[in-house]
Order: C-alpha cells, then sequence, then structure tokens
C-alpha cells in the first residue's frame, strides 16, 4: 500500500481545512475507500478521518424536516424509529444494502458519495475507461452493468442506495466549504465527468459534506430497487419516486432512476405525465414508458431499460398503495 | 483369508447414525488452523505479479526498484524476457518480504515492458476463434433415417460459460527449510502424493519433503498440485533462509486457480409416438482456456440412445487452464442433455417424469432412476402440481417444476491406514489422507470405533500428514471408499489380533468374541465378557499396529451411483430475476457411514448448484482479455436467502447397504443447472437457452431473443 499521512480532525473548521490540500481525501466507514487504496485504484496523500469530529452524526426530525448528519451510519438511520415512520421508503433503500456489516459501517455521507462501480474504473482504467486510442472500453467491452442514461464520455452508473429517494423527494445537501455552509439540491452533488481526472462529484477542493435535509411531510413515496440476489448485490436498477397532492390526483411527480446513468437520473418525462393525474395502471404504464424515453443501452445492457419500466411501474405502486 | 466386511444392519451402533463432525467445533470457534493460517516464526509474505495482458511476450523485466526497498528479501523472476504469456493473471516475478504490504509494493514497483499480442476470451463464438480444434465425429446406428421417420425433433443450441472453483482458502502454502529438509503446509487435496511434485521440482528426495494438510479451505477439484506458486514459495524461502507464506490474492485465485470448462452445443433429439429416444445428434464446443477442452459424456445418462452422432471442436482462449471442477464434465453433459430431453417431452405432450420413465432401459440403471423417479415425484407433489409450461401464474411471478437425472463412479482410491491399539486400550489410525470439508476425519474415527464396539471420542484419528500411510487424492468423489475400506481392513485385523489374546481368558475361541458397547464378549452370552480396557491389556506390553489396505478383499466397496433432483422455481418475467424456491434430491451411494454428513454433501452440491444455474460464471473482457469479474462482488455465489428449501432423500436399507460404500462429493452438483433450467422454462413457456440465468437472458428467451452463438 503507498503510504499516505492520516490526520483526525476534531472541528468541522479543521477538517475542512485539511481537505483543501490537494491529494486530501475525506474517510467515513473506510468500507470502500480503503479497498481502492489498497487495490491501487486510487492514490491519496492524507486521509482526513471524519470519525472524531464532533456534529457530523445525528437524525432529527423537526415537523415534516428530517436532517441526518452525513456520519450517520446507515443502520442507525434505519434503526430510528421516527425517520422510519415518516419515511418507510428509506428502511427499502437501507436494506438494500443487504450487508450487515456495511450498514453497521457504512455512512450516509459515504453511501452519496462512493466512487462507481465500474469494472473498468476498478481495474484501473479510470472512471471513463477510454483506450489508449480513445474508444470507450465500455462500449467494445462487456458493458451488462452500465449506463442506459450514458452522459458522455461518462458510462458508468452511479451506486448509491439513497440518492435517488433523496432526489426524488428533492432532498438538500448540506456543505462546508472554505467559504462556509452552502445548500444544494442532493442531485447537484453529481455530474458526469468528461475528462480523465474529473471526479463524479461537484464538491470543490476543502468541501465537506455535512448532512441532508429532506422535506417528509405528507410525501408518498416509495423505492423498488431490482437484484438479482436476494443476498448481499447491487441492484440493477432502482426507482425511487415521490408523489405530492392530497386527494386522488397526483399534483406533482418525482421518479428518479438509480444504477441508471452516471448521475441519479430524474425521469423528468415521467414525472410530467403523472401531473395531475390519478394512478391508474394506465398512467402508471404511460410513466414507465416515460421514464425510459431516450435511454441509450449498450451492447449488453438492453435489458436495463425492460428493468427501469418495471422499477418504475412497481415503486408508483407502492407509493400509491396499488397492486400495479 | 480373513473375511472383511461391514456389520450387518441390527449390528451397527455408529455406522449410518448421525454424529456431528468431530472438528466442528474447532472451525466455527476458530481454534483451528487451516494452512494459511501457519504463522511460524520468522515467517516472510510473499506475493506474485501476475501479466495484465491476455496475450503478451515479455521484451524487459526490471526488479532493481523491487530489490531496493526496505523489508524486501527476495525477488523471483519466474518468467523472464522473451516469454510468452497466454492469459492475463499468468504469473511472472514473486517477492518475498517482512510483511504482506511491502511484498504487495515490491511487485508493483517491478517494471515490466510487455509486447501485446492479440487475444482471444469469448469461445461461445466458436467461428471467430483462430485456433478451433475439430476433434471429428463419432457416429452410431443411422441418425439420418431415424431422424427422418422421427414422431418429433427438437433442436436446441445451449451453453454454460465457463466459472471458477472460488475456493474460500485460497491456493498457497507456508514453506520451511530446515536444512535440506522442506516442510510445506499446503491448502491440499492431495497429502500423499504432493512431495513428489515438489522434490521433483526443487531438485531433492522426496523424503525430505513433508506436507501438512489439518484442515483446508475447499478445493473442489483445483487443488491436486504444487502449483507454480508452491514450487515459487519453496524457492523464496529457500533463498530467503526463512520460512515464506505465497496464498494468492482472491483476483489471482478466481483469475487462474482453477475454472470449470465450458460447454455449448447445437443438438437435435427425436423420439417416435410412443415418446420412446430414438435419434441424438450433437455439435458440441467449449474451452478450458488455452487447453481447450474435451468432449463432454453426451447423450447423458441416457447413454444407450440409438442412432447418435457426436461432434466436438475444442476451442483454446487466452485464459488459464480449467481444473477438474467437482464431477468434471457431468453439470455441463447434464444440462446440455436434460434441456433438449426436457424441450422433447414438452413437444410430445408429456409430462418429463412420465418421458424419462418410458426410456430408462436406455440408461445404466432403470430400476434404481425409476425408484428415485418416484420419490422425488412425491416429495414434490408433482403428480398434483406440476402443469405444462407456463401456465401456472400470479401476476408477474411464474412458478416452474423441473426435473433433472444424474449418475457418478465413486469407487474408492488407493489407500493405506495404520491402526494400533494400546495395552491401554487406545486406539488409534494414522492415514495419509485429507478432510478437504467433507468429514474424512469423522467417518475414518467412526469405522474405528464401530469396529472396537468403542464410543467416537474414545479413538483418535490422525490424518493430513504424509508421514502417515499413503492414501490416495480427494478427487472423484474416492474418499470415503478409500479410507473406510482401508481403516477397516485395518481395525478388523487388529481387533482379530486382540481377541486372540482375550478367547483363552473367556475359555472360548476368538471367532466367539465380538466387540461392543465397550466389552468384548462372547457372542450371544454378554456376561462372558470383559470390559474392552481389560482386552486390550491381554495383549502385553507392546502395542498392537497393524496396516490396511484398499484395494483388498471383502465387499467393502462399489461405485455407480443414480440421483435425481426436482427444481421449483419462481420467476418474475418483468425483471427476469429468477429466485429458487425448493431443492428436492434423491441420492443413492451404497452404504452410508455417516447420515448428517452424507447430507450434508448433497446440500452443499445443491448449493454450488443453485450458484452455477443462476449466478456464477467467468466473465472474460472481450477488450482487455482480463476478467472483469475475478473478485467476490461481481462473481457471485449463491447467498443464504437464494438457495430455497432444499430436501435430500438418501437412498439406503437393502439393495443399497449391501453395495457397500460409494463416493457421494460429486453426484448431488451434477443436476442442479439443468433441473433449474428446466423448471424455468416449465414456469415461463420458453427455453432460456444459457447459464446462468441472469435476468438479461431470462428476459431476451421471453422476448424470443437471443442465446449464444
Amino acid at each position: 500500500m503507498r503510504p499516505f499521512g492520516y490526520a483526525a480532525p476534531a472541528t468541522v473548521d479543521q477538517a475542512v481545512g485539511l481537505l483543501e490540500a490537494e491529494g486530501s481525501e475525506a474517510l467515513a466507514g473506510g468500507t470502500d475507500l480503503l479497498s481502492l487504496l489498497k487495490d491501487d485504484v486510487e492514490r491519496v496523500d492524507r486521509l482526513v478521518a471524519l470519525r472524531g469530529v464532533p456534529g457530523l452524526s445525528g437524525i432529527e426530525l423537526d415537523g415534516g424536516m428530517l436532517r441526518v448528519g452525513a456520519m450517520t451510519t446507515l443502520q442507525e438511520l434505519r434503526d430510528h424509529d421516527g425517520a422510519i415512520a415518516a419515511l418507510p421508503a428509506l428502511a427499502v433503500a437501507i436494506d438494500g444494502v443487504a450487508s450487515p456489516q456495511l450498514r453497521a459501517m457504512g455512512t450516509v455521507g459515504g453511501d452519496l458519495l462512493q466512487r462507481p462501480r465500474c469494472w473498468y474504473y476498478r481495474r484501473g482504467f479510470g472512471l471513463l475507461a477510454l483506450a489508449a486510442d480513445g474508444r470507450s472500453m465500455v462500449t467494445d467491452g462487456d458493458n451488462r452493468y452500465h449506463a442506459i442514461f450514458p452522459e458522455g464520455e461518462a458510462r458508468f452508473v452511479n451506486p448509491s442506495s439513497l440518492a435517488p429517494l433523496l432526489v426524488a423527494l428533492g432532498a438538500e445537501a448540506v456543505v462546508h466549504g472554505p467559504a462556509g455552509e452552502r445548500r444544494l439540491p442532493v442531485e447537484a452533488l453529481y455530474r458526469a465527468p468528461q475528462a480523465a481526472g474529473e471526479r463524479e462529484n461537484t464538491l470543490a477542493p476543502g468541501e465537506l459534506l455535512v448532512g441532508v435535509e429532506a422535506n417528509v411531510e405528507g410525501s408518498r413515496s416509495a423505492v423498488y430497487e431490482v437484484r438479482q440476489r436476494r443476498a448481499l448485490d447491487w441492484p440493477l436498477m432502482a426507482a425511487a419516486v415521490s408523489l405530492a397532492g392530497s386527494g386522488p390526483r397526483t399534483e406533482r411527480a418525482r421518479i428518479v432512476l438509480g444504477h441508471a446513468g452516471p448521475v441519479p437520473h430524474v425521469a423528468t418525462a415521467a414525472g410530467d405525465v403523472l401531473s395531475g393525474q390519478e394512478l391508474t395502471p394506465e398512467t402508471v404504464a404511460a410513466a414507465a414508458d416515460a421514464a425510459v424515453e431516450g435511454a441509450r443501452p449498450m451492447s449488453g445492457n438492453r435489458y436495463k431499460v425492460q428493468l427501469a419500466r418495471t422499477a418504475v411501474r412497481r415503486a408508483l405502486g407502492r407509493a400509491a398503495g396499488m397492486e400495479i | 483369508m480373513a473375511d472383511y466386511s461391514w456389520p450387518e444392519a441390527d449390528r451397527r451402533a455408529l455406522i449410518g447414525s448421525r454424529p456431528a463432525r468431530l472438528d466442528g467445533p474447532v472451525k466455527s470457534t476458530g481454534f483451528a488452523k487451516y494452512p494459511s493460517d501457519q504463522n511460524p516464526s520468522g515467517l516472510l509474505a510473499a506475493k506474485i505479479l501476475t501479466c495484465p495482458h491476455a496475450h503478451a511476450r515479455i521484451v524487459g523485466i526490471d526488479t532493481s526498484a523491487a530489490e531496493a526497498l526496505p523489508g524486501v528479501r527476495v525477488v523471483h523472476v519466474i518468467q523472464g524476457e522473451g516469454s510468452e504469456i497466454q492469459w492475463a493473471g499468468d504469473e511472472v516475478a514473486a517477492v518475498a518480504a517482512v510483511t504482506e504490504e511491502v511484498a504487495r509494493d515490491a511487485v508493483r514497483a517491478i517494471r515490466v515492458d510487455y509486447e501485446v499480442l492479440a487475444h482471444f476470451v469469448t469461445e461461445e463464438d466458436r467461428d471467430g476463434a483462430p485456433d478451433a480444434r475439430a476433434a471429428g465425429e463419432r457416429a452410431e446406428g443411422d441418425p439420418d433415417a431415424a431422424f427422418a421417420t422421427a414422431h418429433r425433433t427438437v433442436e436446441r443450441t445451449l451453453g454454460m460459460p465457463q466459472m471458477a472453483h472460488m475456493c474460500l482458502e485460497p491456493h498457497g502454502q507456508v514453506c520451511s527449510w530446515d536444512g535440506d529438509e522442506l516442510e510445506v503446509h499446503a491448502s491440499t487435496q492431495a497429502v500423499s502424493t504432493l512431495a513428489g511434485q515438489f522434490a521433483t521440482e526443487l531438485g531433492i528426495p522426496a523424503s525430505q519433503v513433508r506436507i501438512r494438510t489439518e484442515y483446508m479451505g475447499g478445493g473442489f477439484g483445483s487443488k491436486f498440485s504444487p502449483d507454480r506458486w508452491g514450487i515459487v514459495g519453496a524457492e523464496l524461502a529457500r533463498k530467503a533462509g526463512a520460512p515464506v507464506k505465497l496464498f494468492l490474492e482472491r483476483d489471482q485465485e478466481v483469475t487462474v486457480a482453477g475454472s470449470r470448462p465450458s460447454a455449448f452445443a447445437r443438438i437435435r433429439a427425436a423420439a417416435d409416438e410412443q415418446g420412446r429416444l430414438v435419434a441424438w445428434d450433437s455439435d458440441s464446443w467449449g474451452s478450458g482456456g488455452l487447453p481447450g477442452t474435451g468432449q463432454t459424456p453426451l447423450p447423458y445418462v441416457f447413454s444407450r440412445l440409438p442412432n447418435r452422432r457426436l461432434r466436438h471442436t475444442s476451442v483454446p482462449t487466452n485464459l488459464a487452464g480449467s481444473r477438474a471442477w467437482r464431477a468434471p464434465n457431468h453439470p455441463q453433459a447434464c444440462f446440455l442433455t436434460m434441456a433438449v430431453l426436457d424441450d422433447l417431452a414438452h413437444e410430445l405432450g408429456l409430462d418429463p417424469i412420465d418421458f424419462l420413465d418410458r426410456n430408462l432401459d436406455l440408461t445404466g440403471r432403470p430400476d434404481t432412476y425409476r425408484e428415485q423417479l418416484a420419490i422425488a415425484g412425491e416429495m414434490a407433489s408433482w403428480k398434483e402440481r406440476w402443469q405444462p409450461r407456463g401456465r401456472t401464474r400470479e401476476g408477474a411471478v411464474h412458478r416452474g417444476l423441473g426435473v433433472s437425472v444424474h449418475t457418478w463412479g465413486g469407487r474408492g482410491h488407493s489407500s493405506n491406514c495404520d491402526v494400533t491399539v494400546h495395552p491401554d486400550g487406545a486406539v488409534e489410525a494414522r492415514i495419509g489422507s485429507q478432510d478437504i470439508g467433507t468429514g474424512t476425519r469423522t467417518i475414518v474415527a467412526q469405522v474405528l470405533a464401530e469396529t472396537f464396539g468403542l464410543e467416537l471420542h474414545q479413538v483418535r484419528v490422525s490424518l493430513g500428514d504424509n508421514v502417515y500411510p499413503q492414501s490416495g487424492p480427494s478427487g472423484g468423489s474416492s474418499t470415503v471408499g478409500g479410507v473406510t475400506a482401508s481403516t477397516r481392513r485395518a481395525a478388523q485385523d487388529a481387533l482379530r489380533e486382540v481377541l486372540v489374546h482375550v478367547a483363552p481368558r473367556l475359555e472360548a475361541e476368538p471367532e466367539q468374541l465380538v466387540a461392543a458397547g465397550g466389552r468384548v464378549f462372547v457372542d450371544g452370552e454378554a456376561s462372558r465378557g470383559m470390559s474392552w480396557r481389560e482386552a486390550a491389556a491381554q495383549i502385553g506390553g507392546a502395542p498392537i499396529s497393524v496396516q490396511g489396505r484398499n484395494p483388498g478383499p471383502g465387499r467393502l466397496i462399489s461405485s455407480g451411483v443414480g440421483g435425481v433432483q426436482i427444481a421449483e422455481v419462481e420467476v418474475d418475467i418483468e425483471t427476469g430475476v429468477v429466485h429458487v424456491e425448493r431443492m428436492i434430491a434423491v441420492q443413492d451411494c451404497g452404504l452410508i457411514i455417516n447420515r448428517r454428513l452424507a447430507e450434508s454433501q448433497v446440500y452443499g452440491g445443491l448449493i454450488m448448484g443453485v450458484g452455477y444455474a443462476l449466478y456464477e460464471e467467468w466473465i472474460p473482457d472481450p477488450v482487455t482479455g482480463r476478467l472483469l469479474n475475478a473478485d467476490m462482488e461481481f462473481y457471485k455465489l449463491a447467498g443464504l436467502v437464494d438457495v430455497g428449501s432444499l430436501e435430500v432423500h438418501m437412498m439406503t436399507g437393502p439393495g443399497y447397504d449391501e453395495r457397500g460404500v460409494i463416493g457421494l462429493g460429486e453426484p448431488p452438483v451434477i443436476s442442479p443447472g439443468a433441473a433449474i433450467s428446466n423448471a424455468v422454462a416449465n414456469a415461463i413457456g420458453v427455453r432460456v437457452p444459457y447459464l446462468p440465468l441472469t435476468p438479461d437472458r431470462v428476459l431476451d428467451a421471453l422476448a424470443g431473443r437471443g442465446g449464444p452463438a
């Protein structure tokens, strides 16, 4: 393992200061970053350990506002009766991380900012996996688990379990940086890199995700993951939906796909289909079809389009409490 | 000549019972020290540098930076300049250093320049293979005429890819030299034969090589030789003058340490109006990496099928060579055959169990299969629940039942066992076998205790060391027959010697005496006897030591078994996800020594079977030629929640017990792929032509698309 420094800041400001230096990387649960270092996929000059930083962990439910600190473990969130009662879909998303060890060690921030699982990236070919001649190894190679909504040269999928739901809810990320605090929609944490060395998130040097906030009042939301194994496995596709409106009609629907593109894929057209509509098998099917509009599957992942359609239908069914 | 036999059913105290494995407690508490747990003092850690290219020539290698790293003791070039590398993951150099971390850093510091050459890793594309080798054609009868007059014919192209052994304990060993004597703690299936292989490579007499394998973490057919890393580990230890531990990293384990050959085939099969098989034509191909692979035994089980033509093509790929994988060639042959027969039954409008039953005279053991099909059918409530394809559904979830039959040999291998009776009554066996997780230690103890009329805890078994008498490698399900036969012969001989000393005290002839319940007494007169301890004291001051051998006289073992399995699945037709709800296995293996361990072998076979039916495959990258899933993340194994309910019925009693002991490790893993594939076809109405049954393949089949080639 390449040598690296290890810093254990005592405050958020200290952490931010340490993270400003090039080559510094925040260490949360360590369930993935340490493996990336051991495998020499990523290199760091210094790890900034967040575990000892006070104030980064905790769950607050204040009226309809749910605030979760970035260092809260997935299991702590899963065990928080209030949060789960207010947002049952959270339980589905967390249980999808089907390993007690990962739930115990992994954090909310770590889940949101974990690195992609693309097997070319994991074998040292970079996030974009471009061959020396500029051709995409993903396109020419085996892409069964890759994006059906690629963006430019980015063909990996965002692996976060929580992001689709949080994006569907319109949750905000709270970020501390050298210039203080800023808030941004969770989807704005992500971007599709287009050049070697670019990251898949939008945090600037020195910026630290400290928590997320979501209004969960009266929301009808759901998550559906298609997973091949019931034991520990990545979803092949995930859909999160959030429906707003009282009465039978949906005023506003947000539909987000996970494991579909390099960023959580907001299926705007699908949400629009449902706006002002009652949920019926017909409107749901129309939304599912709209959710995969513009999908550009590759040689080996055409099946994921069908999975996306199914996941959207089933997530909508769950959110509406109906069999679809 | 002395008579060797198993006790009659009413005289068995331990044989056929269900004792827990003797090493269960030490294994489950972590006290058992596996070869990879051995940490002798002064131990160095070794790591191997592998080639990242599937086909390349080494044009330069520079180890100076590695040698200069603090903590590095030895750098050893395995394949130097000019070597042609034929698969990604092949070993190039090795380093021994003070810690694993330093060894990894040093490996990374070695600079190798490669000339990258063209590779081929996608053997389902037979026509694209640069080096495919047709093995010619074999024909019997008149297949063309038989097809021309047949009532129904099906034609299918089917396949299953190469997959890994995925031993939980990777391949490797700890090597320690004492002068010119080598001790190897090896994770091996071949304790008695490994020494000679190490010796030849290292240029020392085999008598100076000690092999020890008290426990080991899985082999499945992939751990019969020292392998290159074994010899390199010994060389590093010799050069360093210190013990060296060299176990493969997980990606190396998956990539180079064991794979099962792929099998693809275009098959035609035909039946007459009575549903009798009349013709077979198969054109098969597959790869076991660079060496290609041979023909699987087609048509499987129904080998007396008349009018058949077989062609086969061996397809070399730039992947590491395959190794024996639990029941070599059988799971492939079973899937290819049983899937086609199941499709033919569907074409004929027959219940597949009925169809198999009508053709059992084409098999080697019709009576066994008939009985097993009836039992398995009853366990599954087949008659009440089976419906023709595609008829059982609740919304998106379709349910299906599938059946398959299989066979295996399993004759006991050559084995020698020393049994010693001490004057204080202690009884021990020493045998150069290995317990690869199957329970060998326990069954040897059972045979020993049974023979002397003692309890299991009163005997001692030592194995896993080549200083003990030679016993065969654990392959081909040959161990249980070999070790129980050699142990029984030795134990019966040793007991007879004891009885000769005891008989005068009891005023009886030795032949009248029996050992049972911790006593030796005149058969039929339990009061004319003495405790075992007293009896043993009659032998005088020196212990009695006897060696038993297998093969040998007496009908203790035989070979040839049949099995039937039924799978019940749920298929979500909107996601293509298959879940195995239930597996039923009916299996014969002659006389069962330990019911619990026998059932455990079947459970293990079913679990491994669900794995290769639904999840497991090598995924070689057409671009780089490297495996993309040489890990435990995308090389998916079945988890406990994935295997469904497993129900095992062992055939025992008259008709089975008198056959003697027959091996069991392999047969139960043969049918799951076929049975599960057939259940999926029953559930969704179409054949998914390819294993594993992943969602993409299931959806493709439902959409009328695809399949291999």
